[in-house]
């Protein structure tokens, strides 16, 4: 039996993107897509694949690696949002139990020798009172107390219980920083998607992107077999080159921001995530607020590879996209320059 | 000026005759200098012909009858300084602009935080900076000061001296508190500060930085006036472990002036743990003259930079020999105590 990949949350975005892209890959050779509804697009590619439409929180993935003798399992089904769901307790069970579960059956199995988690830069947190850049080693001084970043601190948790009790295993937990891309489907996204972005009045958080690209292509490196002076087991930070400020994401963008007290942003954050128009969670509040940083030596170093897009890039591309905002730079910029040039005098300008 | 706002008034009724429902905000029109917040909101369609209206109309004015007032009123050199004012206004409205991953602005802090603390540094302290050639002209090194004053104005005007006398930007290191506040700690984030913890400072000296550190802490700014000079406990010198592990050396910096600026009296303990500050200070002038007893008294001040202490002759695993550690944070101490002793016996007076 050859390499059989088993990815799990093939049904979202990024996990039909990784599914298509392993599928391509010389020496695969099957994929196994699991989730409960299957992606909209079809995965193709030149490995045999199947779609088994399973919870994960059931015993049943058990089965499935067994039947299909998976080598590798790729567990993408570790997100803010469930499918079809926006409760907070479905998300949380598909998060930890389904991980749990996940774990529980690769233990048993024999054949699995590579597991990839994709976890999120959310487990530092977010407080003032934190280092300004977290190191892969490092622990924040306050733990997530809850969200998606607590589900993401205790998945790391069982990860790393497994990896005790099954050392053969070669394990890599890839810590992402926010995705951005034309059409991820993370709240940062849909953040940045609207025309006026309310921030917290009085903070101006430092963020890190990661464009989709660079996301799909970590995880590639990490579910194949380590290229040569490389090692792709072990805890990653992943984020674009470069810090951006939140407001001057914005100003790129050309969205006008919206200052507001702290407490008002929550109240209007909780009545959309009531009305279900947007998720925006407590925690993506607190980043909002505080804004994080996380150290990439170990990834470009250790890990081998250097993100394509820095963060600026990958802000630009989602610019792109999403097409000029209220106040496109361009013009901002057309304002400014009208005025230089009826000053007297000929001023020499860096950009015309 | 009255006659240019006149006059843009003019200008901006008549391109009116685009129907217009609502105007906020003429973001072209706005001081240079003092641009921090993105633009407002507007109506897009209409946002745009009336503010290129009104660019026009300046430039116009500059250009014409203006001109003549203005270089009158603003001295020789006045387009230029406008249009590199502009220029400086452009990149902040369109975002580009880049800062490090602790949040550092360069521009920003050198086009308006420095400019605005410099006629505090020049004018009405009158700082006197002795020893500037103790600091290193590249690499990184620690500069340890004494604390004092209420208000951290001693680190933000050594900030001003060590950037005019040895062209160096000084990254210090501030307590959690300024991080906690809204505003200050945007801006502390901006000018680059950051917080005072090992992993930070660390970080930045191998960076090859300079980094200010206060060791004494509140209980240096918020001593009574009656402690004046005398150096407090030095927290528990991590400092020195820091710069131990960077192999940075450390110059000692002694400031003599800062300590009259606000005579601290008395402690109003009840309103400072009502409040949750460190301290609240009673000084002759504050509260009893409201916010005019908040001015601080124009002493004369004398920054010293003393001799470094190198620390590249200790291995690196000597920053866990508490015993070594002590004695070096003792004679870091020592030596800004008696640089500061022998100051004050030169001094004439406290404010001249």
């Amino acid at each position: 039996m050859g390499n059989v990949v088993l990815v799990t949350g093939v049904g979202r975005h990024l996990g039909s993107r990784f599914a298509r892209v392993i599928r391509d890959q010389p020496g695969v050779d099957h994929v196994v897509g699991v989730d409960v509804q299957p992606p909209s697009q079809p995965i193709e590619g030149a490995a045999p694949y199947s779609f088994v439409s399973a919870d994960i929180r059931r015993p049943v993935v058990a089965r499935v690696i067994a039947e299909h003798g998976v080598t590798t399992v790729v567990h993408l089904n570790v997100s803010t949002t469930t499918l079809g769901s926006t409760s907070r307790g479905a998300v949380k069970e598909t998060n930890v139990i389904g991980t749990m579960q996940l774990l529980a059956a690769v233990q048993k199995a024999p054949s699995v020798s590579r597991l990839v988690v994709k976890s999120t830069t959310s487990v530092y947190g977010s407080a003032p009172r934190d280092p300004a850049v977290f190191h892969e080693r490092m622990q924040p001084k306050v733990l997530p107390s809850g969200g998606f970043a607590k589900d993401a601190v205790e998945v790391e948790g069982y990860v790393r219980g497994f990896s005790r009790r099954r050392p053969d295993v070669a394990v890599g937990v890839l810590r992402f920083a926010n995705i951005l891309g034309p059409d991820a489907d993370t709240p940062l996204n849909e953040y940045f998607a609207l025309p006026v972005l309310p921030t917290v009045l009085g903070f101006d958080p430092r963020l890190q992107f990661v464009h989709e690209d660079d996301a799909v292509e970590v995880l590639r490196l990490a579910a194949l077999e380590p290229r040569r002076g490389t090692t792709n087991s072990g805890t990653f930070n992943v984020a674009g080159d470069g810090v951006m400020l939140l407001s001057q994401a914005a100003r790129r963008l050309g969205k006008p921001t919206l200052p507001m007290l702290l407490q008002a942003v929550s109240f209007m954050a909780g009545l959309a995530r009531q009305a279900r128009m947007l998720d925006f969670s407590p925690e993506q509040l607190r980043l909002l607020t505080h804004g994080r940083v996380v150290d990439t030596t170990l990834l470009r170093e250790t890990f081998g590879y250097t993100p394509a897009y820095s963060t600026e890039q990958a802000l630009a591309c989602l610019g792109a996209v999403q097409g000029p905002g209220l106040l496109p730079p361009a013009r901002v910029a057309a304002w400014t320059d009208r005025v230089a040039s009826t000053l007297p005098v000929t001023i020499e300008r860096t950009r015309g | 000026m009255s006659s240019a706002r006149e006059r843009t008034w003019r200008e901006e009724r008549d391109a009116k005759v685009i129907p217009i429902t609502k105007r906020r905000g003429v973001p072209a029109a706005r001081p240079p200098q003092a641009e921090d917040q993105p633009p407002r909101a507007g109506t897009p369609g209409s946002e745009g012909g009336v503010a290129e209206a009104v660019a026009q109309a300046v430039g116009n004015a500059l250009a014409g009858p203006l001109g003549g007032v203005a270089g009158k009123v603003l001295g020789d050199g006045w387009e230029r300084r406008t249009a590199n004012g502009l220029g400086f206004l452009r990149r902040r409205l369109t975002g580009d602009y880049r800062i490090d991953e602790f949040g550092f602005d360069q521009e920003l802090t050198e086009q308006v935080f420095l400019s605005l603390m410099r006629p505090l540094a020049d004018k009405y302290f009158r700082v006197e900076v002795r020893g500037a050639e103790n600091l290193p002209a590249k690499g990184g090194a620690l500069v340890v000061a004494n604390h004092s004053g209420v208000l951290p104005l001693d680190a933000l005007m050594t900030q001003v001296a060590i950037h005019d006398h040895a062209q160096r930007h000084l990254r210090m290191l501030a307590a959690d508190l300024v991080f906690v506040l809204p505003v200050v700690n945007e801006l502390a984030r901006k000018a680059g500060h950051t917080l005072a913890c090992n992993e930070d400072a660390q970080r930045l000296l191998e960076n090859g930085e300079i980094v200010g550190v206060w060791p004494e802490g509140f209980k240096g700014i918020g001593k009574p006036f009656a402690d004046r000079y005398k150096l407090q406990r030095f927290g528990r010198g991590g400092f020195v472990s820091s710069a131990l592990r960077a192999g940075v050396p450390i110059v000692p910096c002694s400031i003599v002036g800062a300590e009259e600026t606000y005579p601290m009296i008395g402690n109003a303990k009840t309103l400072a743990r009502l409040l949750g500050l460190p301290y609240v200070p009673i000084t002759p002038t504050f509260p009893w003259l409201g916010p005019l007893g908040a001015l601080p008294l124009p002493t004369k001040w004398v920054i010293q930079f003393g001799e470094p202490i190198p620390t590249d002759a200790y291995p690196p695993e000597a920053a866990d020999d508490p015993m070594l550690m002590f004695n070096l944070t003792d004679q870091v101490r020592e030596t800004i105590q008696h640089t500061l002793y022998r100051m004050l016996v030169q001094r004439r007076s406290v404010f001249f």
